[in-house]
């Protein structure tokens, strides 16, 4: 074993107590930082998982009509003109399957969905709901929004133009699966369409107002044959979403909104929340750092005489820094295996403990290998850097006088 | 003839700024190869810091130090330590072993802590070290485990372990009852005869000195007197 190792590793044993009492301090500082990561991770990643369950990452829509005066000035006539906002109408994207197959090549893109979004009244006897028709390519739809999996009842089948709607609708109309319900939509088109399914995404506003159909049928209820009002996109990294949509409002000309710039109040939160645990983090990293320091400056002091007679029989400065560089990194790495197998137990604890009405955690908890990757790392870094001080005191430590002095 | 193991030429120490203390006033002293030589002194009179500064554990205000042909004088501290490493072995008083090292571990220190990694010849030549000082049966006990005359033999043979050709012992016998001090002694001299290993013992105790032989006394940090002594018939 190399001299620096074997020296380092045998004061840690001989000074029982003081490694066992450094080591615990260094443990609950990494399950600290490694419990609050996995919570607050975890919570930001459903809350985000909870937003984009029923959004699509990027949502591509014609550009809203720009006022337009009525009269032309021309040049013998100066005309005094009032602009009024224009009215928007529901208008299809032009060539949207070109402009789809154009998206759906943008880099970080995994899928592309035609959509129809439109306003009506979903009626049956007495019970007139104001709705949203969302007339969809089922299979291209499931890519973006997977509704099938949330189907609290029938299937989604919506291929022959019926549709499935939103539980809390169903449950305002009383309607169930066969069931049929008649849709009238701002074109002023009625008809009627039988329903094969609901489902719940966990969003109340959608879950009642969402009606689900064909983009047939979609077409039909708002006379625009062959057309499709919006393009719903899907990227890889959802953080990307914002730069994505960019990128294609640049290639299509289109209106390119992210769920980031919908949800900026829920980003805000976000971000603030992470700098809270950043800040939590580097105070914990500190009292960790002052801890080590403050053990191996003692350590430092308890063995001058000891590393007088190392520097006296022929051991070189560097290696005596190296002794108690160790000390630090192996305190910080022993730290933080005890504290991530502590903090990940404590997040598994809680996560069983505070449970929501549904019997699912109500805090879900993240726990994965970066996690633990980045609090091994951080941990060794920060018990190497805390030890720095005292081995530079160490190695600097004149032999003679360490010896006459102890 | 050969050029001598060590010479100390013009040394002077001084300590403090403003107020100077002067330890070591101009020393001239050389060393051959195989002396066996004590150097004794009224307490302050400079023997530790000579020893010291012969030893490489601290640096002559004035004046330079050259062992085994080497001028120590432009080294810095990691060349010093190598010098030190190489050409030194040290007996102090209370025998400074680390503790909580076994006697094996505290006799293989210098060539482990200089090379970095241990070696079989390493372990090799502590055991038999450790044979030669009487301390096989003890070898893998703990430092604090042995008694006082086995510590010092313990040391010894550390400071031997490299085959140094200069062993420096700060009082090796002054801690120690009359009989471990004799063995202590007699170990010495047999190492000295043996391997021809020069020894420079610094001593008050006027039996140890007469058996040397060379005693070199220092007073006010200046070499009063150096004289050989005639070997017993």
């Amino acid at each position: 074993m190399p001299f620096e190792w074997f020296v380092a590793l045998r004061y840690m044993r001989d000074a029982k107590g003081q490694t066992a009492l450094i080591l615990a301090a260094v443990s609950v500082g990494v399950s600290v930082i490694v419990f609050l990561s996995a919570l607050i991770n975890g919570l930001q990643a459903s809350l985000i998982d909870k937003t984009l369950g029923s959004q699509p990452h990027v949502t591509l829509r014609v550009m809203r009509e720009e006022p337009r005066p009525l009269v032309m000035a021309d040049a013998d006539r100066a005309v005094a003109r009032a602009v009024q906002p224009a009215p928007q109408r529901l208008r299809s994207i032009d060539q949207w399957p070109l402009v789809m197959a154009d998206a759906e090549r943008t880099a970080g893109v995994t899928a592309a969905a035609p959509t129809i979004i439109g306003a009506g009244f979903a009626v049956r006897s007495d019970a007139k709901n104001a709705v949203v028709v969302r007339g969809v390519d089922p299979e291209r739809y499931l890519a973006i929004i997977d509704v099938r999996k949330r189907m609290t009842a029938g299937r989604f089948d919506v291929a022959g133009g019926d549709a499935v709607i939103g539980a809390v609708l169903a449950d305002e109309l009383g309607v169930g699966v066969g069931d049929k319900i008649r849709i009238t939509t701002t074109e002023g088109i009625d008809d009627v369409v039988s329903i094969t399914g609901v489902f719940s995404l966990g969003n109340e506003g959608v879950d009642k107002t969402w009606v689900i159909t064909s983009l047939r049928r979609a077409q039909a209820l708002y006379a625009l044959p062959g057309g499709a009002t919006s393009i719903e996109l899907k990227v890889a990294d959802v953080f990307a979403a914002e730069r994505i949509a960019g990128e294609v409002r640049g290639r299509t000309g289109l209106q390119a909104d992210s769920w980031m710039k919908i949800n900026a109040e829920l980003l805000t939160g976000l971000s603030a929340q992470s700098s809270s645990k950043s800040m939590i983090q580097f105070f914990v990293v500190v009292a960790v750092a002052l801890g080590i320091a403050s053990v191996l400056i003692v350590s430092v002091v308890q063995k001058s005489r000891e590393i007088g007679i190392l520097r006296a029989v022929g051991t070189a400065p560097s290696r005596v820094l190296r002794i108690f560089l160790i000390q630090g990194a192996v305190l910080g790495l022993a730290g933080s295996f005890v504290g991530s197998a502590l903090g990940a137990l404590l997040s598994k604890l809680f996560e069983g403990i505070a449970r929501g009405p549904d019997g699912g955690p109500k805090f879900p908890v993240q726990l994965d290998l970066q996690l633990f990757v980045f609090a091994t790392v951080l941990a060794t870094g920060v018990g190497l850097l805390s030890a720095v001080i005292p081995a530079r005191r160490a190695a600097k430590l004149d032999p003679a006088t360490a010896i006459r002095n102890g | 003839m050969a050029e001598p193991l060590l010479v100390v030429e013009g040394v002077v120490k001084e300590y403090g700024e403003g107020v100077i203390t002067r330890a070591l006033a101009g020393v001239d002293l050389t060393l051959e190869k195989g002396e066996f030589a004590a150097l004794i002194g009224p307490s302050g009179s400079g023997k530790s810091t000579l020893l010291n500064i012969i030893g490489l554990l601290d640096r002559p205000t004035r004046g330079r130090v050259v062992v085994g042909g080497q001028d120590t004088t432009g080294l810095d501290e990691e060349g010093l330590t190598r010098v030190r490493a190489r050409t030194l072995g040290f007996v102090f008083q209370f025998h400074h072993l680390l503790p909580m090292f076994s006697a094996l571990e505290n006799v293989m220190l210098p060539a482990w802590g200089d090379e970095g990694v241990p070696s079989r010849t390493m372990k090799e030549r502590a055991t038999e070290l450790l044979e030669a000082v009487g301390l096989a049966d003890r070898m893998h006990y703990k430092a604090t485990d042995l008694s006082g005359g086995q510590q010092q033999r313990v040391a010894i043979a550390r400071a031997l372990s490299r085959r140094p050709p200069l062993v420096l012992a700060d009082e090796p016998t002054g801690n120690l009852d009359t009989e471990s001090s004799n063995d202590v002694f007699e170990l010495m001299r047999r190492f000295n005869r043996e391997l021809g290993t020069t020894f420079l013992v610094v001593t008050h105790d006027p039996r140890i000195a007469e058996r040397c032989d060379r005693i070199v006394e220092i007073v006010d940090g200046r070499i009063r007197s150096d004289r050989r002594v005639s070997p017993p018939t």
